[in-house]
């Protein structure tokens, strides 16, 4: 990032709403961490329920992000450089779970994959039950987090010019070849970008997962679950729990920065 | 090449959102600020199961008494205990079971001592069409049923009511409040539940509750009480009268409700 020293300071107009929007999202985080009930930290830690909630949501969430790459980086790739008919109506429908109630995009992930759903019910005749497994958590978050991943990447697709993927093309590289060789690394930190931030959602995700995978420990239980079931019975636990989730994220986030994103993001 | 200028472009859709929902928020507050003044408001919070006896019982209270306007948020009684005890503006709290209440209680949010004026008996609940076929509590051995999680009251009575029924298989899901295990069986997605009389009843025919009278002593006691900051102590004080009126009685019993009179004291 380069400093103000040509363009003059930063005006007042700009610093103050600034500052006014950095306080808005630290005070909360602040004031949970100042009401976490830190004696019970040690005894959280080595519960295997929390560890278990823990384990169950970084895996799915990175499992997630996985699938969100796969299949999540071509169809932004096709929205942003592929002309064909109804691209807006595609657009507009890859953002709708972005609008939709979480608890009703599980309902939606039930009506498609459920016992009686239009997938689900074939596949149990073949032996297959996805509601009630991690399986079905992966799902959950897929659903939730793929549109973020998607309109983050078209969002860098499209601020990448084509021109350079044209003159890939004259000097005789391929779609697929120019693809990889030349649109993707131009997009990194978008793609970057959107896997975080569908990682972070992942993460928190609760509306959703509760409704399609339900809530067991160990197999579909994850964090925010666990932080929301504490919640009813023993409030400082749920404090507590919060306080690893938090940090547990932010470590991730700050270690990926550092080892991998940190070259190509920057 | 300016990257900080394309980065806004994906931004600028979140901002028109942030933008209209200031606007909203605006309208809002100003359309409510009209009808203050000349209505007295009396707000209720109650648990969730009581949402439709509740909004009758409301409804009625309002016909009776001219200018008054009845407000009614209805959530888990855990959730109703933190937001009253943290001094949320309730004139009336109602829960469903005696520890939320003591919880308010021991945060000197209460009045009065609470008076229980509900029974909620645990009922066994299929999809209407009672895929799995089943005709009473042990039947639930090898099949796919929810419960709630041990630590919320519903999970505790169903846990202890498994017991007894002699059944050792795994709940598919162990959900956080009982409406979310009504979701599951009136989705078809259990062939079981484990919910309260009053959910099969606002569940209407597409559930049927199973007799089983292993149950009948599986039931948890609804206390109400009025609050300590009420600004509307008389008014809040008749609205626990209409509860344990003749006419309470009725609209309660419709929703499944059993009488809660005999035992004043939680």
């Amino acid at each position: 990032m380069t400093t103000g020293t040509r363009l003059g300071r930063a005006p007042a107009h700009l610093l103050v709403p600034a500052l006014l929007g950095l306080v808005f999202l630290l005070v909360p985080l602040a004031a949970l961490v100042a009401r976490t009930p830190f004696r019970g930290l040690p005894q959280r830690l080595t519960d295997p329920v929390v560890l278990d909630a823990l384990w169950l949501s970084l895996w799915t969430a990175t499992a997630a992000m996985a699938i969100s790459l796969v299949v999540g980086l071509p169809l932004a790739w096709v929205l942003a450089r592929v002309d064909f008919p109804g691209r807006s109506v595609v657009r507009v429908a890859v953002t709708v779970p972005l609008v939709l109630p979480p608890v009703v995009a599980g309902v939606a992930l039930l009506s498609a994959f459920g016992r009686s759903g239009v997938i689900g019910a074939p596949l149990r005749d073949l032996g297959i039950s996805i509601p009630y497994t991690s399986t079905a958590v992966v799902l959950a978050h897929v659903f939730v987090a793929l549109p973020f991943f998607v309109v983050s990447v078209e969002g860098a697709l499209r601020a990448t010019s084509r021109e350079y993927d044209e003159v890939a093309a004259a000097l005789g590289a391929g779609r697929g070849r120019t693809f990889f060789r030349v649109t993707v690394p131009m997009a990194l930190p978008g793609i970057v970008a959107g896997l975080v931030l569908g990682w972070a959602r992942s993460l928190g995700e609760f509306g959703a997962t509760i409704t399609f995978a339900g809530n067991f420990p160990g197999i579909t239980q994850t964090m925010p679950l666990a932080v929301y079931e504490a919640l009813s019975t023993d409030p400082e636990a749920a404090l507590t729990l919060s306080f690893i989730m938090l940090v547990a994220s932010v470590l991730v986030l700050a270690l990926l920065r550092e080892r991998w994103f940190g070259e190509i993001a920057r | 090449m300016s990257p900080a200028l394309n980065r806004r472009q994906p931004g600028s859709p979140a901002v028109a959102l942030l933008a209209a929902l200031a606007l909203t928020v605006t309208a809002c507050g100003g359309a409510d600020d009209g009808g203050e003044g000349d209505e007295r408001r009396l707000t209720v919070m109650a648990a969730a199961s009581l949402t439709e006896s509740f909004t009758e019982l409301a409804d009625r209270f309002e016909a009776e008494h001219e200018g008054v306007e009845v407000v009614t948020s209805f959530d888990s009684s855990a959730t109703l205990a933190t937001q009253v005890a943290s001094g949320a503006p309730a004139d009336v709290v109602a829960t469903a079971d005696r520890r939320t209440m003591q919880m308010m209680a021991d945060a000197d949010a209460l009045a009065e001592e609470p008076v229980v004026f509900a029974r909620n008996v645990l009922t066994l609940a299929v999809p209407a069409d009672n895929p799995a076929d089943i005709k009473g509590l042990a039947d639930l051995q090898g099949s796919e049923f929810v419960v709630c999680a041990p630590a919320v009251p519903c999970g505790a009575l169903a846990t202890e009511a498994l017991r007894g029924a002699g059944v050792t298989t795994r709940p598919r899901s162990l959900e956080v409040d009982v409406k979310a295990v009504l979701t599951k069986v009136l989705l078809g997605e259990a062939d079981a539940g484990l919910v309260y009389a009053s959910d099969v009843v606002a569940a209407g025919d597409r559930v049927l509750a199973v007799p089983s009278p292993e149950l009948t002593e599986a039931a948890t006691d609804y206390p109400v009480a009025v609050t300590a900051d009420s600004g509307e102590p008389d008014l809040a004080q008749e609205f626990v009268d209409l509860l344990r009126s003749d006419e309470g009685r009725r609209v309660l019993d419709e929703a499944g409700f059993s009488s809660g009179e005999g035992e004043d004291q939680p």
